[in-house]
């Protein structure tokens, strides 16, 4: 008889987390992700498919039962639902032009929180993060020391860092020198 | 830090974001076979690079993605003004451009 071979999933940085004195750090639990390429003729049939109204405004977001749309570009957008929702699905059905493209294991999320957030987030991010240029639900894609990353700000004292998977472990290292930074 | 104003993003945004991408206004002929070998020259490898005010595509490589061309003046790197990609080559430009 044949051996039994099981192979269990253990998502990148999973149940890494890190509680500095003002900033705690932690891996989020695997989310379904789309990258939604789309012309403005196809964004209210995508609205309507997808249950929330695609922002269009640069540097917004908006969020609806568990998905959120990130704005990333004139054409572009990162879907993403928290609750396991299938988002290629919803996007099947739509007629009009588009590109939907499946990414849920292509990223890693960090949620950094607390009142040194932003000055964690500042090491290495060239952005103005203060809360009157980067306002709650604020997004954007930009850079954290030498990587790529989706920054949306969930709160006022709340961030989602997404990162590929490949440089999560950068990426956790990086904030979490820098939560001991800014804890000090 | 620079601060480069993205045109799509519509914000001065700091240029670790951004990307040089070349000349710009750099027009391909419409029909290459007929083009002398000194026009293509031109067209492929000959650039202004002038001392002051030059015209650059620029791309907004870590943010929206997006190619738009800007105006830059080469001796002192100041940014005189942006505009999106398609768009015609400002007749006048802002301020102290000289």
């Amino acid at each position: 008889m044949a051996n039994q071979v099981t192979a269990t999933r253990r998502p990148a940085q999973s149940g890494r987390d890190t509680s500095a004195r003002n900033v705690k750090l932690a891996v989020l639990p695997p989310a379904e992700r789309i990258s939604l390429r789309a012309p403005a003729g196809a964004v209210e049939a995508l609205s309507r498919a997808l249950g929330l109204a695609l922002p269009v405004r640069p540097c917004t977001s908006a969020t609806a039962e568990g998905r959120t749309a990130l704005w990333l570009g004139p054409d572009e957008w990162l879907v993403l639902d928290e609750k396991g929702g299938d988002l290629l699905a919803a996007c099947a059905g739509v007629e009009a032009l588009h590109s939907a493209v499946g990414i849920s294991h292509r990223n890693v999320a960090i949620a950094v929180t607390g009142p040194g957030a932003e000055t964690t987030i500042s090491a290495g991010c060239p952005r103005d993060l203060a809360l009157e240029a980067f306002s709650v639900g604020a997004c954007a894609r930009t850079v954290l020391g030498k990587i790529e990353i989706v920054l949306l700000r969930t709160g006022e004292e709340a961030f989602r860092v997404e990162c590929w998977r490949s440089f999560s472990d950068y990426a956790f290292t990086f904030l979490d020198d820098a939560a001991r930074d800014a804890a000090s | 830090m620079l601060l480069i104003r993205c045109p799509y993003c519509e914000q001065d945004l700091p240029e670790l974001e951004f990307r040089n991408a070349g000349e710009a206004h750099v027009v391909r002929s419409g029909n290459l076979v007929a083009e002398s070998d000194e026009d293509f020259e031109r067209f492929l490898f000959i650039r202004e690079n002038p001392k002051g005010i030059i015209y650059e595509r620029w791309r907004h490589i870590h943010g929206c993605g997006r190619f738009f061309n800007a105006v830059r003046n080469t001796v002192s790197d100041k940014f005189l003004m942006t505009y999106k990609a398609g768009e015609k080559k400002p007749e006048s430009l802002p301020g102290d451009a000289k």
